[in-house]
This record gives C-alpha cells, structure tokens and sequence, in this order.
C-alpha cells in the first residue's frame, strides 16, 4: 500500500479554546476512513510530542498531559491539555493566550497515510 | 392535539466587545424570532467590571448594553413581541434593569423587566475559606480569600423560568451558565419540568452551547473561513428548538457565513471537556448520542442529546487582582530583522533591569513572522525580512510596567534602523486578574428574582 505524506489539515478540520489553564483542541475528520486511520495515529502521546515544546511561559513542567476523547458519531475527537495554557489566558503574556490558534497548528502535523484515505476525504480547500 | 410549534432563539452577542448593532440587525433580519439571547460575560469579566464599579458605583454592567437597549427600543415601542435574555447584569443587575428601564420608558415602552441575581457568593468564600479549593490545581483557598474580588456562582434556568412564567419581557441576570440563557425560554415554551426532563433539558442546553459565542456557528473562526460567502456580512445564530430538545441552527436569509456541519461540529466542540459529561447547572448532558442531518441551505439539525441529573454544586468563577501589564507591538523590516527584533527585546528588559535591579516577573519578547506564535511546535524561520516584534511585561509593582510601556517607542530613534509600525506612543498599562475556579453547594445559594415595570 503505498503512503504520501500529507498534513493533519489535509483530512481533518479543527477547533480549539481555553477553559482556565486548559486547553482543548476539536479535530474532526473528513471522512470515515479519515477517522478510522486518525483513530490510530492521532494518539494522545502522539499530540502531547507534536505540542511537547509548547510550555508555558511561566511553567517549567516539562511535561504535557493530553487526554484524547472520541466522539465517533461526530468523527471527531476532543483533545485536553490541562496544563497547556498555565497560568490561565488573564495571565499568560502570550499572544495566544487563549489557545485560539492550537487547533490551526495541530493541523500542521505531518503524517503518513494510505494514499487511498486522500481520495474522497481529501479536500483542500485552497 | 396539535404539536407545539418551534421555538426560535437567537444570539446576537458573543462576548462583551461583539458589535453592538448585531442585536437589532438579527430582530429585523428574522421577524419571526421569539427570543434574542446576550452574552457578555466571559471568565473574567466580572473582575473588569468590579474595577468599574470602583469608580462608578452605578455601574458594574457592560455599558454596551444600553446602546442595544436603546436601538431595540423602537422595536418593542411599536409592538413586537420579542424576548430578550441576557447576563449584562454583571455584577449590578439591579442598576442595568434601572438604567434599561430609564431608556424604554422614554421610549414609550411597556415592558416587564425581571431582575435574576443571587449569584455572588464572595461572603461565602470570605467566611468558609477552608471549602473552595481550586478546581484546575486543588490549592486552598486559604488567605487569597482575602483578595478576591468577585466570586460568582453560575445559575441555572430555574430563576429564568420563573421570570419568563410571571411574564418577564427582558430578563437581566448576573452570572449564569450560558447556555441557560437558551434553555430557559424553551422549557417555558414547552412546559418542561427543569427539575427532571433532563433529555429535553440537554438538547436545549446543546442549542445553547451552540448559539452562545454568535458568529463562531455560523462560519466565524471555521477552518475553511477562506471559503465562506460574504464574510463581511456573516448571520448570527438562530436555534429552531422543538419539543423534544432538537434543534435546527440556522441564521436570516441575506446573510453571510455559512452553517453546515463542519461549522456546527466544531462549535460542539469548542471550550468542552470530556464530551460524555458537559456539565451545566441544567443537566450533564451527553454529546455521544449527538445525531447531526442536513435540513436545507444553512440549516443544520441536531437531535439525540442525552441528559442526566446535575451535580449537587454550581461551579463558581472568582478572581483577584495578579499585578499588572502591557503588551505593545513594533514593526522590524531589513536584512537580519529576527536578530534585531530579538536584540530589541533584551535592550528593553535590560532598561527594566537597570531601573530597578531586578528583571519583571514575566518578559516575553516574541518576533511575529519567525514563527514565535507558535515557538518550538511550527518551523522557525530566521531569514525572513520583516517581523512584528510584540513586547509584553507582568508584574506585581505598577511603576515597573509603566517604565517598562515607556521603554518601547524609543526604540524608534535608538534602536535598528528600519523600526517602524509604532502607533501608541505609550502601551496602555492594565490590572490583572488570576481566576480561581471552585464550585459550592447548590443549597449555599439563593437565586433572587424580582421584577420592574416600564
């Protein structure tokens, strides 16, 4: 089978926001084969890397926890990182304070999939 | 019998800031709508409007809402019959229903204004400081009790029904649970129990999960923005909801913006938690046994919510003043424009330092462009020749961020050259306020409901 590599965004779309010091991100697949294939490969270890450098500015808890939750009747899934946005959106310096544009940068993950999941779930919009 | 007909809610305020002629464009653009929802109230607003009513003991209240009072006037003075629901109370809900009731009365209205509070809960805390640890870090309350400056538990439909029975026209609350602003009118419309049909009760509360940051639904902040017809135009949110809790999220034909399913789904997800127990003061609902249909152009239907009893606490929002800040912005364009942007940023902390022989608790310089938005995840890129350096400061001393605010512009004839883009000549210094989650025993609290007459 072969493999092309492509972007999260490529067959998903997304959403994310704070509630206090956490953060969520909404990823929702294109399609059922998107969601079957990201039901996989979008572990929660696999978003707590990708984020893993991602601290906050006042934090030096060097690591990320990311609770994954599925919601395969909307083929999507929650992602929560509880500590991503500490100290909170009031006082984090960042320019994303609020965690608006996490759902804009985990679609930028590089992945490898089954060239047949880029047929009709592939849509770019662009 | 014949079946009740839908009800038809819309929201035309997001948030405290969202355009303040929204309100009055939504009731024109759908005639037919039953009730317009308000939400102003995010995290921490309540502690911006606890300093303003420092200063003005009157208020307390987003004063934006007087605006739409006053443009939504002419409507009710000639007749229509339009609900209005909202928490612009803040924490004075007494003094906005006066100031509203000043306005429709000039304007020849004759409305019932219901008054919903009860919410503050800062005594509470104050007194039993040994109770109400922090939700996120489990901390105690301890002796911050003593800084807090607002602490408010969010309500639930249950006042808002009362209101609406005894006849409210407009109903202003304090803090209350955002979706409840939608679930109130419907259980009224419907006659369902708030105490026990919890399915019903979780629906509406999924409307109203929805419809609470307006344009989000209907196309704003989607991830194919590119694609939407007529941005500049985009609909706010209506939620047809039937009897059975359904309901279908739609905006006024004409307008821009876009609802589908990929908008409404990212919506349901947006600022949740663990989706199989979203947790309101109305019902824990479950998003698992979401069914989503396409019902028409812009129309999407949503069915199948499952609820179930609410826990025996309200969850309250308390803050305390953190210190203070300002953030400012300079443009940087040339050869070398990151390794400027960056000496620029230890040249400004440095000053800081040489002031008061110490640094600001928090510095963060970021160059926009080299991809510190989003440090460490997304690509650096230093090679680019143009980056927006953003500055920003925190501390507990006052007097360090103001001569931090006044260290940046100067750059513009001391630092490289090709700094530009200043447009304050000084950066506004602003109080902080942290936020202390916690929850209290529903018992603890005692919704207050009275009414005006205009």
């Amino acid at each position: 089978l072969t493999r092309v590599r492509i972007r999260l965004g490529d067959i998903a779309h997304a959403r994310s926001g704070d509630k206090g010091s956490a953060a969520n991100i909404g990823v929702i697949a294109r399609s059922a084969a998107a969601y079957a294939y990201l039901e996989r490969v979008l572990t929660p270890d696999a978003v707590a890397a990708f984020f893993s450098n991602l601290k906050s500015e006042i934090s030096d808890s060097k690591s990320l926890p990311v609770t994954r939750y599925a919601l395969a009747n909307l083929l999507a899934f929650n992602f929560v990182l509880p500590t991503a946005l500490a100290p909170g959106g009031s006082l984090s310096l960042r320019s994303d304070a609020q965690g608006k544009a996490l759902g804009q940068i985990l679609l930028e993950v590089p992945l490898e999939a089954p060239n047949d999941l880029c047929g009709a779930g592939f849509h770019p919009h662009e | 019998m014949p079946a009740v007909p839908v009800l038809r809610i819309g929201n035309a305020c997001g948030f405290w800031g969202d355009a303040p002629d929204a309100p009055l464009r939504l009731a024109t653009q759908a005639p037919d709508l039953d009730v317009l929802t308000l939400d102003y109230l995010a995290e921490v607003s309540m502690s911006i409007l606890a300093r303003q009513r420092e200063r003005h003991s009157e208020l307390g209240y987003p004063r934006d809402f007087l605006d739409v009072i006053r443009s939504l006037a002419p409507l009710w003075a000639t007749g229509r019959r339009l609900k209005l629901v909202t928490n612009a109370g803040g924490l004075n809900p007494r003094g906005c229903a006066s100031a509203a009731a000043a306005i429709l009365r000039e304007a020849g209205c004759k409305l019932r204004i219901a008054i919903v509070s009860g919410d503050n809960v800062l005594a509470h805390l104050r007194n039993r400081r040994e109770s109400f640890q922090n939700l996120e870090t489990a901390e105690p309350l301890a002796n911050l009790a003593d800084r807090l400056v607002t602490a408010n538990a969010y309500l639930g439909a249950a006042p808002i029904v009362e209101a609406l029975q005894s006849r409210a026209d407009i109903v202003i609350t304090g803090r209350v649970a955002d979706p409840s602003l939608t679930v109130a009118p419907a259980a009224v419309h419907f006659g369902w129990n708030v105490s026990s049909d919890f399915d019903r009760l979780a629906g509406a509360t999924v409307a109203g999960h929805l419809i609470e940051c307006g344009q989000q639904v209907t196309g704003g902040i989607s991830t194919d923005w590119l694609s939407l017809p007529d941005a500049a135009n985009i609909g706010y949110p209506i939620a047809d909801i039937a009897a059975d809790g359904s309901c279908v999220i739609t905006k006024p034909p004409g307008t821009g913006g876009r609802v589908d399913q990929h908008a409404v789904k990212e919506q349901l997800l947006y600022e949740i938690g663990d989706p199989a127990r979203y947790v309101s003061p109305d019902a824990t609902v479950s998003f698992l046994t979401l069914a989503l249909s396409d019902d028409g152009p812009d129309r999407v239907r949503i069915s199948g919510a499952s609820g179930s009893a609410p826990p025996g606490t309200y969850k309250v929002s308390a803050t305390y003043p953190a210190g203070w800040r300002a953030a400012a912005t300079l443009t940087i364009i040339g050869q070398n424009a990151v390794a400027k942007g960056r000496r620029c940023g230890q040249v400004v902390r440095d000053r800081v330092r040489r002031q008061f022989n110490r640094e600001p608790e928090e510095f963060l310089a970021e160059c926009l462009g080299a991809g510190d938005g989003a440090r460490g995840v997304l690509g650096q890129r230093d090679d680019v020749t143009e980056v927006v350096l953003r500055l920003a400061a925190r501390d507990a001393d006052k007097a360090t961020i103001e001569y931090f605010a006044r260290q940046i512009v100067p750059l513009v004839t001391s630092g490289p050259q090709g700094t530009t883009g200043y447009f304050d000549a000084r950066p506004e210094v602003r109080e902080v306020f942290a936020y202390w989650p916690t929850l209290i025993a529903r018992d603890c609290v005692k919704p207050v409901v009275e009414f005006m007459e205009v």
